[in-house]
């Protein structure tokens, strides 16, 4: 067996020893805790990276901790896998490697941009923290361990919105936020006790073997359902994000839209591995299509008439997650019908996990940028900045990327996943491409407003001071910058590469089941 | 019928809780509301793991009735929530503290700066 076997467990081993040394680093003064800082970002990505190399290579990879198998066999002859069980599929594994550029960027800028803060070692402590809570979540093969992990990341992300706590708005988006997330961690919990009720395991692969379709387990489902699309952010319970996002620190909040797509990841893990075709009726799947669209909707209109760039481009998160929640539950609804799959399914579930990585990466950017603003002028209202593209060319430069990305302009990521999802929707009901095709265009109209009030213009005197940001925050910048450039220079190759097996692991139920189920022959740990 | 009491508590502590949450003005008053139903969570996952007449799962003191000891798991489970719960209560109570301080008072209607 080589070292890389145990590529899932250093996933989560590395970012906590990082959150727990960083405290010690600081001793050592700036220097040494800055490189810490970095360093540790660098090693989880790469290991994030070599994961999702060896899974493409490899197949699903099964990482039992502290043991060969899981296998147990209790007196009564009852067979259950109790060990704590890391099950990384494609799916996983590109989850991981997209959150893990995203924090990486969000490190790397955070560097320069909190330089003129203190308790920075507690900062850099607790952004590992939420990083491996992050991890955990993604490539965990158990419910609890998914309740534990989710606590993690939030709790230690509470922490982070409110790093500036001299300021009360952002104490209170962090208690908004802690409610919000609080009650959906319990929900998730109470879900899993129902499903631990009836069937006695918490493995998630074990309950997609046996799981059938009766009263508990819907309970269980909508209880998901709701406290993870709480999580998540989709329109009903939205309120917490446009305040948290605005509120955290720039570097913080790129490596939280992560966070928030791991809660997302939670609930499709949900309903397609656990439930998947077992899900008789479309009632579901028409729910998150609708929480989608209004999502999109709602998200995208509150935008247009904020006058905060932190808050404005946080609507967006909200319009962009119902996209995706779109592409998901229109392949959600395709799930059980073979024809509807090849028709419209696998393009609109090609085009959710598309969105997902496009998302991630140009919204990391878009609030790094807003950052960069806060930065250099410290402004955050729109209404106070012009002419700003003088001074800053760069940071204009990487803001054009990312707002033409998100705006869905032809030769941008974005435009790839939005044609996949406006394909699909319109099979299912063309008022559901209308939707989608609107929430674009005034995505398009918000970006065209921030670019031209804040970057375009006569410059103002009160800016004459202003400088480009220092080199560690546009290098930050710059990874997601190139990210987003390269998707879109190379569609085919992400389409085939990185998406499809993402979105095919998805959809086989069966193989995530019996990844785990195979891994029980002695000594065959992998 | 005597069985489903606990799970009858569950529920009606789950929706004092969640009313609670909903509807409590005060800051600290919701932040009890949090651990109300916190409280209710954790004892449904304990009420789920009991069995009647069954014996604790340690082999050295489970005695004779050691055919029929309880599986752990919800135990375990219970303990992790209420450490995390913990956690969560103090971080809670002290963004309360904090949030005092700023604004004054403790009324959600006060505490509106973030809106729109």
């Amino acid at each position: 067996m080589s070292w890389q076997v145990h590529l899932p467990a250093l996933l989560i081993a590395v970012p906590l020893l990082g959150a727990f040394l960083a405290p010690l680093t600081a001793l050592g003064g700036k220097g040494l805790r800055n490189t810490w800082f970095v360093l540790v970002s660098l090693a989880f990505t790469l290991i994030a990276f070599l994961l999702w190399a060896r899974v493409g290579a490899f197949g699903t990879a099964v990482y039992v901790m502290g043991g060969q198998s899981w296998n147990l066999a209790l007196p009564s002859g009852m067979e259950v896998p109790v060990r704590i069980l890391m099950e990384v599929d494609a799916f996983s594994a590109f989850m991981v490697l997209l959150s893990a550029v995203a924090a990486l960027a969000g490190a790397i800028f955070s560097v320069t941009y909190m330089d003129r803060f203190s308790g920075l070692e507690k900062f850099v402590a607790l952004y590992f923290l939420m990083v491996a809570g992050m991890f955990g979540m993604e490539i965990t093969g158990d419910f609890f361990n998914f309740f534990v992990f989710l606590e993690i990341s939030s709790v230690a992300s509470f922490g982070l919105v409110a790093f500036w706590r001299d300021r009360g708005e952002a104490l209170e988006a962090a208690f908004k936020y802690m409610l919000v997330s609080t009650l959906g961690a319990l929900m998730v919990l109470v879900a899993v006790a129902f499903l631990y009720s009836k069937y006695n395991v918490v493995n998630m692969a074990a309950l997609g073997k046996v799981i059938e379709w009766g009263m508990v387990e819907k309970t269980s489902l909508v209880l998901f359902l709701t406290a993870l699309a709480m999580k998540c952010g989709a329109v009903p319970m939205h309120m917490w994000m446009p305040d948290a996002y605005a509120e955290a620190p720039a570097g913080v909040t790129c490596a939280l839209i992560a966070v928030s797509q791991a809660s997302l990841y939670g609930l499709f893990r949900v309903t397609y591995t656990i439930f998947g075709a077992f899900m008789g009726s479309p009632i579901i799947p028409w729910v998150i299509i609708v929480l989608g669209v209004l999502s999109m909707f709602i998200g995208v209109s509150m935008a247009v008439i904020q006058k905060e760039v932190g808050r404005l481009i946080a609507y967006h998160s909200v319009s962009q997650v119902g996209y995706m929640l779109l592409g998901f539950g229109v392949g959600l609804l395709a799930l059980s019908d073979a024809r509807a799959m090849a028709d419209y399914g696998f393009t609109a579930l090609k085009g959710g996990v598309y969105h997902i990585v496009n998302y991630t990466m140009y919204k990391g950017l878009l609030f790094l940028s807003a950052g960069a603003l806060f930065y250099a002028t410290g402004c955050r209202n729109l209404n106070d900045m012009g002419g700003l593209g003088r001074k800053m060319p760069k940071t204009m430069g990487l803001f054009m990327i990312a707002a033409a990305a998100i705006a869905g302009l032809p030769p941008f990521n974005g435009f790839v996943s939005k044609l996949f999802l406006y394909e699909s929707s319109f099979a299912v009901h063309p008022v559901l491409a209308v939707f989608a095709m609107v929430t674009s265009v005034l995505t398009l109209a918000s970006f065209v407003k921030i670019f031209q009030t804040a970057f375009l213009g006569p410059a103002l005197k009160k800016f004459d001071n202003v400088r480009e940001v220092p080199g560690a925050m546009l290098l930050g910048m710059s990874v997601l910058g190139v990210a987003i450039l390269l998707l879109s220079l190379f569609p085919t190759w992400s389409v085939n590469h990185l998406v499809e097996p993402a979105a095919k692991a998805l959809v086989d139920q069966a193989s995530y089941i019996g990844a785990v189920f195979a891994a029980t022959v002695p000594g065959g740990g992998l | 019928m005597t069985g489903n009491f606990p799970y009858l508590v569950v529920g009606i502590l789950f929706v004092i809780g969640f009313v609670g949450l909903i509807f409590e003005k005060n800051l600290v008053k919701i932040a009890i509301a949090v651990s109300v139903v916190e409280a209710a969570t954790n004892l449904f996952i304990i009420t789920l793991g009991y069995r009647s007449g069954g014996s604790i799962p340690v082999w050295t003191m489970a005695g004779s009735g050691s055919s029929r000891m309880v599986l752990p798991t919800p135990q375990a489970l219970t303990l992790t929530a209420i450490v995390i719960g913990l956690a969560t209560t103090a971080l809670l109570l002290s963004f309360v503290m904090t949030i005092y301080r700023h604004y004054g008072s403790l009324d959600v209607r006060d505490i509106r700066r973030l809106r729109g």
